[in-house]
Formats: C-alpha cells, structure tokens, sequence
C-alpha cells in the first residue's frame, strides 16, 4: 500500500510563521542523510508526511511525487513498469525520501554514465523561506522558460527552499546487465576506466578496490555481449550482482572504519595520489574514496592541487570537528546573495550548507 | 524588501554621455573593435527572430577575457546596460540591442582552447562554433552531442545561454546534460569560474542555473564541454501514418518498450510535403504524418532494435514503413527533416517558427487545437516536432507585406503557447523567451515565481545591467497582459469565445 497525503498547508503555515518570527527551521525527511555536512539547527520541520505518488506516466518517461514518498516505494512502483531511477541514489537508511534524495543531490555508481541526481530533475514544486508555495520547470523533458531552479535546488540540502514536490526523468531498465572483474593496479585501472569510457561501450558503473577493477556493462543484449568480448576478464557469480547496491549503500566493509571517510572528487584521469589510508575509485576514477586519520588539512591542500576537492563524508572517532570550508571569496558571496534572495529571513536550514554570515 | 525596484537604472545618456562612453570604450579595446556607425551597426540589429529590430549605441568586440572585464566595469560604472550576442542565430531575439546599451559580441573567441580525450572534454572560447567541436575532436572518435539545427552557424556560447537541444536530445540530453564548467564575468567585471572537471561541485548548482539564463546572469568567456564517443553505426526508419494519432500512439509504444532512440522526429502532412517537394527525401506525401527514428549503437545492438521498432510502427497502423539501406539514404531521410524550416520558406513568404513542450501523450489534442485556432486566424500552421520530448514547433505562415498579419501570426503564435501550458507543458523548449514569449511567461507563471526569478536576477546583477527587459517580464507588464488572463491559462470566462 502507497502512503499518500497532502500536508502541504500545515507546512506552509510553520515557514510563515518561522518566517515572521524569523526562527530557523530544520527540514528533516526520515533523516537518513543526518550525517552529511553541518548539521541542522533549529525547529524540526519534518516533510516525510507530505508523501505520495502524484503522477506516473511510463510512456513519458516522467515521475511526479510528493517530497516525503520514499525511495523504495518509487523503485517498486518503477519496477513494475521496468523503468528506474537511473542516477541510482543512495538511501544510507530506512525510509530515505525523494525529497532529502534531491536536497542532498547525491547520486550513484551509474551517474558518470547516466548523469547525476540532478541531471534527472525536470520540475519543483518549493516552498521558499517566506512560504510562497512556487513551481518551477514541470513534468517535460525540455522547457526553458525561466531560469532552472528546480536544478539549482538539487544538492542546495533545503537551504534555498523546502522541496515539496519533485518531478523526474525515468529512463527503462536496461535488457541486459553484466559485471565483469580484472585484476588491475590503482594506476592501471584509472587508464583502463578512462580509456574504455571513451569507446563506444555500454559502461554503467567501474570501481576499483583490492587491485581488482568492477565493470557493470548495461544495455541490449548484443550490446552487452559485444563489450564483454572486447574487454576480457571475468564475470562476476550470478547473485553477486548486489555488488553496486551495496557500493552505493556503502556497505562493503571498506566503508566501515574509525577513520573519517573523504569523498574524493578528482579530473578523472587523475593519477592515484600519495595520501596515506585506504582507497576506493569509482565514477571511472572521478569519485574516489579515502579512509584516513591524516590530517584534513594535507588532504585538501592535495586534492587542491591536482585540481578537485574533498567533502568529509563521514567523521571518524579521532577527528570529531567539522572539515574545513568549501566556498570562499567572491562565490561564497554570491551563494550568500542567492540564499537572501530565496530566504531573506534566512530561516531554511541556515548553516547547513556554507556559512552564511 | 522588493527585489524588482533593484533592477531600476539610471543610465540616460545625453550626445556627451554617449561621446563619452564611446571614448572610454575606445581606451578598453582597439578603436576598430568599437563600432557607432549606423552602418556599421546594422549587422547587429536582429538575432534570428528579424521582426524585432533595434540599433545600439554602440557594438564592442572584445579579444581578450581583460578587455571583456574592462568593459563590464566601465558599463557597471556608468550604468550603462549590456547585451551579449554569440553568433547571433537565436529565434526568441535574446540578443535584440537597447537603443542606449552596449551590445557587446563574442565573435572574436573562436579559440579551442584544449582538448583531453582521455578525460574526454574540450575547453572552447564562447564564440566556437557547435559543429566546430565535433569536428576538432573527430580525431579521438568523440564528438559533441547537442546539435540544434543552425549547428554550423551557432557559436556554444549562445548555446549555454539558450540550453540548446537538438535532435538528439532524448537520448544525449540538452546543453545543460553536456557541459562541466563554465568562465563568467560577472556584471561587475569579475571573473568566475563555475562547475569543474571534478563531480560534485561544493555549493549550489551554479552551472545549471547558468545555463539557460540568457544573458541575464554574466558573460560566458569560457566553456568546457563533456565529449561522448562516437556511435559505430546507425539507422534510420521512415514511417507513414494515416493519421497524427497514430503516430503519436507509434512514438509512446516505442518508449514504453524500452527503447531510447537516438531522434525520434515528426512531421505533419504540410510540412512533409514542403520537404519532399525541396530535398526529395522519399516521403510518402499521403500520409497524414510521418516519422524518423534513429537507433544508434553497435551495429548488432542497432540491428535487433531496428527489427522490434519496425514491429511496433506496423502494429500500430504504419502504412510506409522503409529502413534506410544504406548511409547515403540515411543522410537523406534526414536532409528533408532536417531541411523542414527552409522548405516551408519555398511555400509561404515569411513563416514565424513557435517552440512550445507538451507531454506526448496530449499530441493529438493539441494539434487539434492548433488546427482549430489557425482556421480562426485564416493562417496556414505547419507542424514540426521532436516526438520524443514533446517538443512541437509549429511554423504559421504568413506574410509580412500585408497588413497587420505579422501582428496575426504573433497574436496566433502566442495563442498556441497557452495551448501548450494549458496542457501542463511549456511555452518554450530549447529557443528561450528572450524578447518574443514575454507576455506568455505571464501565463505560465504567476507573480511569486516571477518576483523570485527577478530576486534571483538581482543577487547576479543588482544594477539590472545584463540584458534587462528580456527572458523574464515585470510584474507591470503581466498585470497590463492579465487584463485578458489569468494564470494556468485558464480565462475568467471559460464560456465565452474569444477572438
């Protein structure tokens, strides 16, 4: 049975009123996704209620659902017409919703194939910090009139506006699906998932961990067949094919240790770098993971350098403080004024994103 | 707060403020690269959208990201507004001058600045041509993906700036699907760079607000774009219907199946014929609409979904039905479709091109619509239309020597938009509102949404420098329109007929 109610005039009444009071809300869906970023300060405003399947239509390839539905109800109702969420979203809990999904704008192994979270977001439907109930984009695939806020909002973690109704592209569930294994270097890997990434294959999803390479080919069958004869290696055992859900949960054990865990997001040819710790390499060498006691200053000096930037995703038990900033200069001034423009009150997740003042 | 009142100027130059503007601009760029003459100015006057004319104060083409800074400050010192024009092909007159602004072109940026094929990105000067792109990485087996149809003309600057699409955009995306970063001069003259090679970007999606913007935001100066490998083969199916449909039905059986084909383009019985009497494509001319779809891949992949596309067409009442043999006739299947805009202009003296998105499944109605209100204006309406989106473009016909049926056509044109959002689509797909949808924006959004846009406008631009008076209208000018309206489309007095 699908949840489905409308709580959307009860919400619009606490942003009003935190509005005029200017009193922080925090918005919380089932709060899966807690741990991400500088944790939220103020009155619980929680969306999870507002929940539900608004429209669905396969052949349009279009999705339309309240921001409190969660994620698994929409992948059971997908599956039944083979069609999926094709920036594979991570839940990292029970019960994550579309909207904190699209708040926090993370995404999945297929994303550097399929394209991210918000490559996928085609309308909103916000309430922004003076509880103006606003719709932008809508249920098309092209639609340009007026700037694209619904893709601005994806990842903004409700700084900007409290998602209360997301419209998406679906795409079809490939035919065929394949993970291949090879062993390989980190360095050897990061060529292979570069080189391979620019010929005509059906790449979905590439990891390295444990000197050995994860390929996931999708697509037609014959598609699929011919890729796996050009690249060799070994199939993975039918049933391990969880093996990409379980990266996308972070799962596997390599994600479970004291130490913090760093995202690492690199030009993807980048060669491994020389920080101590353990690492994981996705996204065709784009996303990287670290597991590392080293000092966060050195990492993000590092990654600087050679050209990307880091996020600690996890916090380990020996460096509890928060990672250093991520926006600076003339940008952090212009997140500021963006913010004042959606939330002059500045009563929606204030903090959560950057420093806003 | 009222984030509108920011966007009020106060530039309203005298013959000495504009000498003076002249001179200083002469200090910021080679004097050759600052042209007043009106007849110098005139190539300026229009984009693609020619009905809307108007000669600026002055053109300044700039070489250097220096000197495009050093203008911006000059302009945000003195007030004085700025329109930035690509290659100047755009069709809602985005690029149309002010009387007393600075119309500043890109036309001097056709660096490619580096290619990566292991990374498979390109970084380009604005000014770069589409089509050069792919051409300057065909080397690599990678190519470009957004082609919208004046791809050998239209520079990627403008096309960040209107969120360009394409045939192809079903399966490859729009613009904003394909490009990683972006170099702006902000309306103060500062430099930004935007996105990166690296995914997930700290902050807001800057990059996806950006692009679309249409000049509202910043100047682009640099883009870098994502390069895809090129498909090893492809094939095109030409499908007659008897009736439009049908083919409608054809095109939402092809995607519940589980196919994304790489175009899926759709013609009515006027415009196939047009086509077929200028390129000779080999259209069935009987048919009451026809269909392309194009399936890209490995040569096995394409192969057996050629053959369950080709059952899907038949089931579904196909009564031509040709695969193309080989590549010469898979070019020319396309060259009519592709061909389709300047074959209506053989049959009709001007013809003004709309850009409205529905949801497919409302195809049927909505040309029904179309056809009923065309008959109300005495205007031929011709469709085109990318099926697969549901992005329609309907070409009425006119002619703009006689009297008042420019304003008809216009007046026809918006009509149709309305239709479309009545429909729950959009009144613009990929061509931008620039100055042409205005009053239309009016009846797609109501004033919040319109007073957000402006604040969002604001925190780029608090002088209203940019490109003001397009893409978004004021509140003034709706409430003037929606005398007639009010939003959704949806009229005070449903009952009664309106002419």
């Amino acid at each position: 049975m699908m949840s489905d109610t409308d709580t959307l005039s009860a919400l619009q009444q606490q942003v009003r009123e935190a509005f005029e009071s200017t009193s922080p809300l925090a918005i919380t869906g089932s709060g899966s996704k807690s741990f991400l970023g500088v944790p939220g300060k103020g009155t619980p405003l929680s969306t999870s209620d507002h929940c539900g399947v608004v429209s669905y239509e396969p052949e349009e390839l279009v999705l339309t659902a309240r921001a409190g539905t969660p994620l698994d109800e929409l992948e059971m109702l997908l599956t039944e017409k083979r069609q999926m969420l094709a920036f594979e979203p991570p839940r990292f809990g029970r019960g994550a919703t579309l909207g904190g999904t699209i708040a926090c704008g993370l995404s999945g192994p297929r994303a550097p194939y399929c394209g991210t979270a918000r490559d996928f977001v085609l309308g909103t439907r916000i309430l922004n910090g003076r509880g103006e109930y606003l719709r932008f984009g809508g249920e098309v695939m092209k639609n340009v009139a007026g700037y694209d806020v619904s893709r601005l909002m994806t990842g903004a973690f409700g700084t900007l506006g409290v998602l209360m109704e997301i419209s998406l592209k679906v795409l079809p569930v490939p035919e065929c699906e394949l993970t291949l294994i090879l062993d390989a270097s980190a360095s050897e890997a990061i060529d292979r998932m570069n080189r391979w990434a620019g010929l005509p294959i059906p790449l979905s999803a590439t990891c390295h961990t444990d000197e050995q390479l994860y390929l996931r080919l999708s697509g037609p069958e014959a598609a699929v067949a011919e890729a796996r004869k050009r690249i060799g290696g070994d199939n993975m055992e039918e049933g391990k094919s969880d093996f990409w859900a379980a990266l996308r949960e972070h799962t596997p054990g390599f994600f479970n240790g004291p130490e913090s865990l760093w995202r690492i997001s690199l030009p993807s040819a980048t060669p491994p770098l020389p920080l101590s710790g353990e690492w994981l390499t996705e996204w065709g060498g784009a996303q990287r993971w670290l597991r590392s006691d080293e000092d966060s200053s050195r990492i993000c000096e590092t990654i600087a350098k050679n050209g990307g930037h880091t996020l600690r995703f996890r916090a380990g038990a020996k460096a509890p403080e928060a990672g250093p900033p991520r926006l600076s200069g003339p940008l952090l001034a212009l997140h500021r004024r963006l913010k004042q423009a959606f939330d002059p009150a500045g009563i929606l997740n204030p903090g959560r994103l950057f420093p806003e003042s | 707060m009222n984030p509108v009142a920011n966007n009020s100027r106060s530039w309203q130059p005298d013959d000495t403020d504009r000498e003076d503007l002249l001179r200083e601009l002469r200090r910021c760029l080679a004097a050759d690269s600052v042209l007043s003459d009106p007849e110098a100015l005139a190539p300026y006057e229009c984009d693609g959208l020619s009905v809307y004319r108007r000669l600026p104060l002055a053109v300044v083409l700039p070489e250097t990201v220096e000197q495009v800074q050093a203008i911006m400050r000059l302009c945000a010192r003195l007030k004085v507004p700025v329109v930035a024009r690509g290659a100047g092909t755009g069709l809602s007159g985005g690029a149309l001058p002010l009387a007393d602004g600075v119309l500043l072109s890109l036309a001097k940026f056709t660096r490619v600045l580096e290619i990566n094929p292991l990374e498979r990105w390109a970084r380009v000067e604005p000014g770069v041509r589409n089509i050069v792109i792919s051409e300057s990485v065909a080397e690599h087996g990678l190519y470009y993906a957004p082609d919208p149809s004046s791809q050998i003309a239209c520079s990627i600057g403008g096309n960040v700036a209107e969120n360009s699409g394409g045939v192809h955009c079903l399966k490859y995306g729009l613009t904003v699907h394909n490009i990683l970063a972006l170099g702006i001069i902000t309306a103060e003259g500062e430099y930004l760079r935007i996105g990166g090679l690296a995914p997930n970007n700290p902050g807001y999606d800057l990059l996806a607000l950006f692009t679309g913007s249409e000049g509202m935001l910043g100047i682009i100066v640099d883009v870098t774009v994502k390069l895809l490998p090129k498909p090893e083969y492809a094939q095109v199916l030409l499908a007659g219907f008897p009736s439009l449909g049908a083919a409608g039905t054809a095109v939402g059986r092809i995607i519940a199946e589980g196919i994304i084909p790489a175009g899926l383009e759709m013609m009515d019985n006027a415009a196939t014929r047009a086509a077929e009497d200028f390129i000779h494509a080999g259209y069935p001319v009987d048919a009451a609409a026809i269909l392309l779809c194009e399936l890209d891949g490995v040569e096995a992949e394409v192969t057996a979904q050629t053959d369950k596309v080709r059952g899907i067409l038949e089931g579904c009442g196909a009564d031509h039905l040709q695969t193309a043999i080989d590549e010469a006739e898979r070019m020319r299947l396309w060259a009519g479709r592709k061909a389709a805009f300047p074959a209506v202009g053989r049959i009709s003296p001007d013809y003004y091109c709309m850009d409205g998105t529905i949801p497919r499944r409302h195809l049927a109605v909505v040309l029904e619509k179309i056809s009923r209100l065309a008959e109300e204006y005495s205007l031929p309406v011709v469709n085109v239309f990318h099926a697969g989106d549901g992005n329609l473009h309907p070409l009425i016909l006119f002619d703009a020597n006689r009297e008042g049926e420019l304003a008809q056509a216009e007046a026809l044109g918006g009509q149709i938009l309305e239709v479309c959002v009545e429909m729950g689509g959009t009144i613009t797909g990929e061509h931008g509102v620039g100055i042409e949808k205005l009053n239309q924006m009016c009846v797609q959004f109501p004033e919040p949404e319109l007073r957000q846009f402006h604040a969002v406008k604001a925190a780029f631009d608090a002088d209203g420098l940019l490109n003001p008076g397009k893409a978004v209208p004021t509140l003034h000018r709706c409430a003037e329109f929606g005398a007639m309206h009010i939003h959704h489309g949806k009229l005070p007095f449903p009952e009664l007929e309106r002419f």
